[in-house]
């Protein structure tokens, strides 16, 4: 594909390796690995008898024939990541890393979680695999998670708090990153997302290219043509960059990214950053962040701990440089509407994430024709985010 | 203005005893006379951090000192004019900034170097710009006389002689694995690191940070290479004393500066 980065883990200006030194020779040593088993036939299916048969794929790609029926215009579906074992996205590119880092020698992967989510699916390979496994997450979002929190160690794992900045989603990045130069040698840094110094955009994008790879065959098989359009959530990016890649030479599909705009984007209280973020360099990358006018990275918000970021992956950010994907604002109220529309109107409650491409797709579908078709990625399952939506609402649940 | 070479050059052994502090903490007005004291203790060449809201090279100590500059509205542009006041008033110490890479990139590169030269700053280091990314600022910075700093750190093996052979001003030897904080040992072979830098670049001096509080431990490191960098320990003095900071760091200047030139 033509958007591979280049030799130096560059799309257009975005990505790059910006680390410290100390972490360069470990990164050298991922990618090496990397190249060598991307390409190894036994690696590879390895990787699909663990989707297939520990993670549940293919994912299904569901009709929504009630929604369809009730917006009156594109036929919509959605790729049904909650499915998944672990019920998200996050496991594809988990089970792709752990296998990776099992085959460098590695014996420890650490990680960072926002929801919760990618680490729920870190500690559930580390079990598999038998590695020891510490995820970094948040106070805030512990307190916000704290079933995900309970469920990683159940699985074994270690949660650490952190209290440094925000204490959400980048200060557990930040922090996993302090650990990583801490104790390089027998462990390997899960990274969550498409982000972070290059190789883990590229790596992390190949594992949740499965997205797109059946989406786009299973539409083929039932529609005997491509979507018109392809919708996900984006946070750091990685379900969204997954949905997309096997699309992106298909110049008719419109890819959509929808972020998550908190209490809106003309408001402090927002986590989009496409649509407020300035080109910057932090986490690794050169991406979109957004920040002051001094390069402070802003304390972002949104209702959706997994979108809770305040970057974007680089691959992202070289699809809106070329006009290539649209990134659009979806507000904490939007958000919470779709979360309960598409409860109500398909049995599917979807996370809080998800629900933030559900509320686009109930924008969209309406102004699109009865022939048009739109896949809806459902990056993960919303049981995590009842009880504060019930909160959201106004009813006093607690976990 | 005097360079970071001139650092190591006027020392009266040759050898840099370089400190550290977080502009704007406590105050910047305190900074200011952190400074002028430092220089007066001895300092050869001082680190002036430009405060980052997501240091992520540094230990608990430092981060914590980042919070508090930044609690002050400390800006990139204050760091600057307390630097010219500090030249107006004649403080002709050596000055580097250390900061992160989005704090220049932000401010934009040209005319962060250009406000460098202006104020009579010496260059920058940035923990986060590797080898593989430092061209972006070492040919902006490098246009005005200033030099960008690269670092070296124990897991850096092959890659010592690349990064030596490109380096100016300083090698920065980055002492353990992890991020900044004092340690009570060093274990890593700095010796065999310096001899590779030497070797690849005979010009160009190197010191060692990351972990060293005392003046033993500095004395230790300033033999094994041409300088000793001390953040963590003088940054907590500043947070435990507050705003009567500036007697005892200078006190511990003037100690930990004498060890290194007694070597």
């Amino acid at each position: 594909m033509a958007n591979s980065p280049d030799s130096r883990g560059r799309f257009g200006i975005h990505g790059g390796q910006y680390i410290p030194e100390t972490l360069m020779n470990a990164v050298i040593e991922l990618e090496e690995a990397y190249d060598r088993y991307k390409l190894d036939p036994a690696f590879n299916a390895e990787l699909t008898d663990l989707f297939n048969n520990y993670a549940g794929r293919p994912s299904l790609l569901y009709f929504a024939a009630n929604m369809t029926a009730d917006l009156g215009g594109a036929k919509v579906y959605l790729k049904r990541e909650d499915l998944n074992h672990t019920g998200a996205h996050k496991i594809n590119n988990v089970l792709g890393q752990a296998l990776l880092a099992k085959r460098m020698g590695k014996k420890r992967l650490i990680a960072e979680t926002g929801a919760g989510q990618h680490g729920v699916a870190t500690a559930t390979a580390a079990a598999l695999m038998g590695m020891d496994c510490v995820v970094y997450m948040g106070v805030e979002d512990m307190e916000r998670q704290a079933l995900n929190v309970y469920r990683m160690r159940l699985l074994g794992a270690e949660v650490r708090g952190v209290s440094a900045g925000t204490g959400t989603l980048k200060d557990a990045v930040s922090e996993t990153f302090r650990e990583w130069t801490n104790r390089i040698d027998d462990t390997h840094y899960c990274l969550g997302s498409v982000m972070g110094p290059h190789p883990f955009p590229t790596i992390v994008r190949d594992f949740q290219a499965v997205i797109s790879r059946e989406a786009r065959a299973q539409c083929l098989a039932v529609e005997g043509k491509l979507p018109d359009a392809v919708l996900a959530c984006v946070g750091g990016g990685s379900n969204a960059i997954g949905s997309f890649y096997h699309f992106i030479d298909d110049a008719g599909v419109r890819l959509i990214g929808c972020e998550a705009a908190g209490r809106g984007i003309d408001t402090w209280e927002t986590a989009a950053t496409m649509n407020t973020g300035k080109l910057g360099i932090f986490h690794g990358m050169k991406s979109y962040f957004c920040q002051d006018e001094y390069g402070q990275i802003a304390p972002v918000y949104s209702i959706s701990a997994g979108l809770d970021y305040p970057g974007v992956g680089p691959e992202h950010a070289w699809l809106h440089d070329t006009g290539r994907a649209e990134y659009v604002p979806v507000t904490d109220e939007e958000a919470v509407s779709a979360f309960e529309y598409l409860s109500r109107m398909e049995g599917v409650i979807p996370a809080i994430e998800s629900a933030h491409a559900v509320a686009h797709a109930i924008k969209i579908a309406p102004t699109m024709g009865k022939d048009q078709v739109i896949v809806v990625t459902l990056s993960g399952r919303g049981d995590k985010d009842v009880a504060a939506i019930a909160r959201y609402r106004g009813h006093d649940l607690h976990e | 203005m005097k360079t970071i070479a001139d650092a190591f050059a006027l020392s009266p052994n040759g050898k840099a005893f370089i400190p550290f502090i977080t502009a704007g903490d406590p105050t910047i007005e305190v900074t200011e006379q952190l400074v002028r004291a430092m220089a007066e203790a001895g300092a050869d060449l001082i680190e002036l951090g430009v405060p980052f809201s997501d240091p992520t090279a540094e230990g608990p100590v430092i981060q914590d000192a980042n919070i508090r500059a930044l609690r002050n509205n400390v800006t990139t542009d204050d760091v600057f004019d307390m630097v010219e006041r500090l030249r107006e008033g004649g403080c002709a110490v050596p000055l580097v900034i250390m900061t992160y890479a989005n704090v220049v990139f932000s401010y934009g590169i040209e005319r962060f170097a250009e406000r460098e030269r202006e104020v009579g700053l010496a260059g920058v280091i940035l923990p986060d710009v590797p080898h593989e990314e430092k061209a972006e600022f070492a040919e902006v910075f490098g246009s005005h006389g200033l030099d960008v700093v690269s670092l070296i750190a124990p897991t850096s093996h092959e890659r010592i002689r690349q990064i030596a052979a490109d380096a100016s001003g300083f090698v920065y030897i980055v002492s353990s694995l992890g991020v900044t904080g004092v340690r009570s040992e060093i274990t890593s072979d700095i010796a065999g690191m310096v001899e590779l830098i030497r070797s690849a670049n005979p010009q160009v001096p190197c010191a060692v940070g990351f972990g060293i509080s005392t003046p033993e431990q500095a004395k230790r490191m300033a033999s094994a290479s041409d300088g000793a960098i001390v953040g963590s320990a003088i940054v907590r003095m500043i947070g435990e004393c507050g705003e009567g900071c500036v007697r005892p760091v200078a006190t511990y200047v003037r100690e930990m500066a004498a060890a290194v030139h007694s070597v």
